[in-house]
């Protein structure tokens, strides 16, 4: 009797948990469907948004110039080795 | 380098010149204001990313199953791109989510997917770098996982709750946004090329100076 009322009491709470959980899911707003434009900003700024967009786009920046060096250097320094190479052997 | 590639990266570099003049005069988002310009990057990045992971697993398939040693360079160039565009993509993300969200990160199904795709790369350069012989074969079949997870990504936005914007918001968008857009993206896509050949190249000439030496050692 003890475990039946015990399985039937842990089945009540394993249903509240899944409601509690579906409830948790379902409060959470849904994100835009489609972007709108506007002329100016919303007022109710409260986190800048100008260091965040500068962050990303010199992140973006840096990385790319930083990159388009190293390709350059390191195809430099074997095409470098290869001539030499080349030359040397003719 | 031939001169279809110069011209190319000349158009890449004057476009990128001239994109932070076209974002300026995109108009502020009604929800996001001025933090959704960080869009026009992160986008075509993301785009980039999931390209460059394509990129290596049909040239993995190449190397694994139709046996063409030479697309091993193709693998390790778009591994390398997959983990520049997957960096811009997963810091911009983040800033963009601080200002919007309120938050830097979630672990939904889109983020976590693109986080792990990010990391299969990381670890495929890592197992090229210090996996020593055989690693190509082993890095390949990695790279066919990545590109496994590429349509997980791109959907997961549509099937699981999350507060990243879905796929459609792209082909809705209005004019005055989509322009910029799509220039970033023609920007990006030609970066994407030409550094995928510029890579691709110096392995060949890698594996050209390899063959020299060994020819040398022989004579």
């Amino acid at each position: 009797m003890r475990m039946t009322m015990a399985s039937r009491l842990s089945k009540v709470m394993l249903v509240l948990a899944a409601l509690l959980v579906a409830t948790a899911v379902y409060a959470q707003g849904q994100p835009p469907p489609e972007f709108v434009p506007v002329g100016e900003a919303p007022q109710a700024e409260q986190i800048p948004a100008m260091p965040l967009l500068g962050i990303a786009y010199g992140f973006i920046w840096v990385g790319m110039f930083a990159y388009v060096w190293s390709i350059a250097r390191r195809l430099q320094k074997v095409e470098g080795e290869l001539s030499a190479l080349e030359s040397r052997k003719s | 380098m031939t001169r279809g590639m110069t011209l190319m990266m000349a158009v890449a570099a004057l476009m990128f010149a001239y994109a932070p003049f076209m974002i300026d005069n995109a108009p502020y988002e009604a929800t996001m204001g001025l933090v959704y310009k960080i869009y026009f990057f992160h986008m075509p990045s993301a785009w980039m990313f999931l390209t460059a992971a394509i990129t290596a697993g049909v040239a993995s398939f190449r190397l694994l199953f139709l046996k063409r040693p030479r697309a091993d360079h193709w693998v390790m160039a778009a591994a390398e791109l997959a983990v520049l565009f997957g960096a811009f993509t997963l810091v911009t993300g983040p800033l963009w989510a601080r200002k919007a969200w309120g938050v830097w990160w979630v672990w939904d199904a889109r983020l976590t997917s693109s986080l792990m795709l990010f990391l299969i790369f990381v670890a495929y350069s890592l197992l090229r770098k210090y996996g020593g012989p055989g690693s190509d074969k082993l890095g390949a079949g990695l790279a066919l996982f990545g590109m496994a997870n590429v349509p997980f990504i791109y959907v997961s936005v549509n099937y699981w709750r999350t507060f990243h914007p879905p796929t459609s918001v792209v082909p809705t968008l209005p004019v005055e946004m989509g322009i910029p857009l799509w220039y970033c993206v023609f920007a990006f896509t030609l970066l994407f090329i030409v550094l995928l050949r510029l890579r691709a190249r110096l392995e060949h000439q890698r594996e050209r100076l390899e063959e020299l030496y060994l020819a040398e050692d022989e004579a």
